[in-house]
């Protein structure tokens, strides 16, 4: 969904409400968030219920924790992201190493092969979904309904020479979600904002 | 953007390389350049001149393999300067100065690399793909960029899970809380509507331009007997947020319709809030009334008392705390309509709040009675000998409602101030509890109701007609 970003002061008012305990401030943030937490956490987990216990954990820790984010560090929505990578992360790995304590399949480069590839296909679903919306509206167009650059400048009307503008930067932002992938780098969280 | 113009951020090829597949041939795939990376991409002809060198002399590169160092260092001079002309932000796309001095037979350097993200998604022409790959095989800073990109569409994914669970959001929150007890909790009796203008908001969520402006009809039981409105998706919304400002004016928040003055009725307000709008409504409707309905439960929050501030509906009034649960049954019963015209699922209310709303439409039947037997709709107290004292139990109807938002309830019949009895019980009415709220809504007409009856069959009529008749616009 194309949503504008939120004012920064939507940020600093919704943590001073949650601060102070206000329970209908919790559902404000969950009803603005909650679909871009699940929906990450379900790319690293592969798995519903999996998503919906990281989905738990984070607003858990929102609420008891809300002065860990601080508004002067960047916008509410990216730290939230940040922190449901790091705690889907997190998870797939603890449970990949459980189930190869126990002895199953696979050994500890595998498993920190797929933790790197899941980190990385979250953060780029979270770039898709932060990028500017005509580059957006331009992939989608290019690559799930499979028009050329030609068809797609006349979907949306725009010159092809814009069409083919828009294509390659969605792709160069979108390129970006490979480079803070090394394990252990701090969430700035993707490319775009 | 910038930084990494290598393949070190990655280490290669793995299953990204499933998705790239998708597109047709080309350099894809398998990352790196290094002396490890035997298996090129074979399909990257040999190389010519690229138009825009101009007069200046290429080493002859047999591969890219070998020439990638001495070319890369000098196009990437060349290209950077470029680049810089064409990167984020600029519109127009014009690249920065490219005096070919001869007219160009071919497609020249800023179109190629223009060309790179189309090419990577293979959504160009069979001829404009040739020529970028022609190209790649003699300019290390483009390969470079199409190969990152090629990468990049192996990212492109559908979101997997479009619906959220409606039941996560309540479990999410009653966990929180229970973690940390809110200082300002949501009183108890706007739940249901914080829920349910929370799955409708879920509903609107993918909605296209198709679906908002898909004609909803909306049915109810009036003194005439069914009525109808024909409107759209956004019209139901804009409806909505007209009636919700009922709640809003009271509450000392801003009305959407801008009033001030006495309360109009639900339907007038709507009517008023349709014709006001010099456009049919659209998706911009859905904004106003999540604020609103946001703003609603949070204002109700702070109330912080027992819900009894009087709502006024212009022709009657309700307390605060039932005002909401009633809005949340038109959140509901209108978000079945929306459901309904663009052909989606859409599950009934947690049984808790299905309750709710069961037991304030059953509080408003005995209103509802009174009200028909003054239009000469109902019988008159069946026996007038049975005239009732405040507070006196009365003839009563044994309402049972089945299902896991169900109960019992005793309806008075001859006066709202009776109480029901039930020593005094003439009938008995089962009914399941969708369609019993169904029926309140005005959706299915009290003759079809499917309910269980024992007893006095004018009894049990008129209460079904009194159901049917809390339904409104």
């Amino acid at each position: 969904m194309a949503k504008k970003d939120a004012p920064p002061r939507w940020d600093r008012k919704m943590q001073q409400r949650l601060a102070r305990g206000e329970a209908a401030a919790l559902g404000e943030l969950y009803d603005r968030f909650a679909s871009l937490v699940h929906g990450l956490a379900h790319r690293v987990l592969g798995d519903e219920r999996a998503a919906d216990g990281i989905t738990r954990e984070v607003f858990v820790h929102v609420w008891e924790h809300p002065e860990s984010y601080d508004p002067d560090q960047g916008p509410l929505r990216t730290w939230v992201a940040g922190l449901t990578h790091r705690l889907a992360v997190q998870r797939l790995r603890d449970t990949g190493a459980a189930a190869l304590a126990r002895g199953g399949p696979g050994t500890a480069e595998e498993l920190e092969h797929r933790v790197r590839h899941a980190s990385v296909a979250a953060r780029a679903d979270y770039i898709v979904q932060s990028m500017p919306a005509p580059l957006r509206a331009a992939l989608e167009l290019a690559y799930f309904q499979r028009r050329d650059y030609r068809q797609a400048a006349a979907d949306i009307g725009i010159t092809e020479e814009e069409a083919r503008r828009r294509l390659r930067l969605g792709l160069q932002l979108l390129s970006t979600a490979h480079d803070a992938a090394s394990p252990g780098a701090p969430p700035g969280y993707g490319g775009a904002a | 953007m910038s930084g990494t113009t290598g393949s070190e951020a990655y280490d290669g090829d793995d299953e990204h390389d499933d998705h790239a597949g998708q597109a047709p041939g080309g350099p894809h795939g398998g990352g790196g350049s290094g002396p490890d990376h035997p298996h090129r991409p074979p399909r990257i002809p040999t190389p010519r001149t690229s138009v825009e060198d101009g007069g200046l002399p290429l080493p002859a590169v047999p591969d890219r393999e070998q020439g990638e160092d001495v070319r890369g260092m000098r196009e990437n001079l060349q290209e950077g300067l470029r680049q810089d002309g064409e990167r984020l932000g600029d519109l127009t796309g014009t690249a920065g100065p490219d005096p070919s001095p001869e007219p160009a037979p071919e497609l020249e350097h800023p179109v190629l690399t223009s060309l790179l993200g189309a090419w990577a998604l293979a959504a160009c022409s069979a001829e404009e793909t040739a020529a970028v790959e022609a190209h790649l095989g003699v300019c290390g800073t483009c390969a470079d960029e199409a190969r990152r990109l090629r990468e990049a569409v192996g990212l492109l994914q559908r979101p997997d899970s479009l619906d959220l669970d409606p039941g996560l959001r309540t479990r999410v929150l009653e966990r929180c809380l229970e973690r940390r007890p809110p200082r300002i909790p949501v009183p108890e009796w706007a739940l249901s509507y914080d829920a349910e203008t929370a799955r409708l908001d879920a509903l609107l969520q993918d909605f296209g331009d198709a679906e908002w402006h898909a004609p909803v009809r909306l049915r109810w039981f009036g003194a005439e007997g069914a009525s109808n409105r024909r409107t759209t998706v956004a019209g139901v919304i804009a409806h909505l947020l007209a009636v919700d400002g009922l709640v809003a004016a009271a509450l000392g928040l801003d009305d959407p319709l801008e009033e001030g003055a006495a309360p109009t009725p639900p339907q007038e307000r709507t009517e008023r809030y349709w014709r006001n709008a010099h456009f049919p409504p659209t998706r911009s409707v859905r904004g106003p009334w999540r604020e609103q309905t946001h703003a609603l439960v949070r204002t109700a929050s702070f109330t912080q008392g027992t819900g009894l501030l009087g709502v006024s509906y212009g022709g009657f009034e309700l307390p605060l705390r039932d005002a909401l649960v009633d809005r949340a049954f038109e959140c509901w019963v209108h978000a079945e309509d929306i459901a309904d015209a663009v052909d989606y699922p859409y599950e009934p209310p947690a049984p808790r709040h299905l309750h709710g709303m069961i037991d304030l439409a059953v509080r408003m039947l005995p209103g509802a009675l009174a009200q028909r037997r003054q239009a000469g709709l109902a019988a008159p107290g069946g026996d007038s000998r049975h005239l009732v004292a405040a507070g006196r139990p009365g003839r009563s109807v044994r309402l049972e409602i089945e299902g896991r938002g169900g109960g019992e309830w005793l309806v008075p019949l001859d006066s709202p101030a009776a109480v029901g009895s039930a020593e005094h019980q003439v009938a008995h009415v089962a009914l399941d509890d969708v369609e019993f709220c169904r029926l309140a809504a005005g959706h299915v007409s009290p003759r079809e109701a499917a309910a269980g009856q024992v007893g006095d069959q004018g009894a049990i009529g008129d209460v079904l007609s009194a159901v049917a008749s809390l339904s409104r616009l």
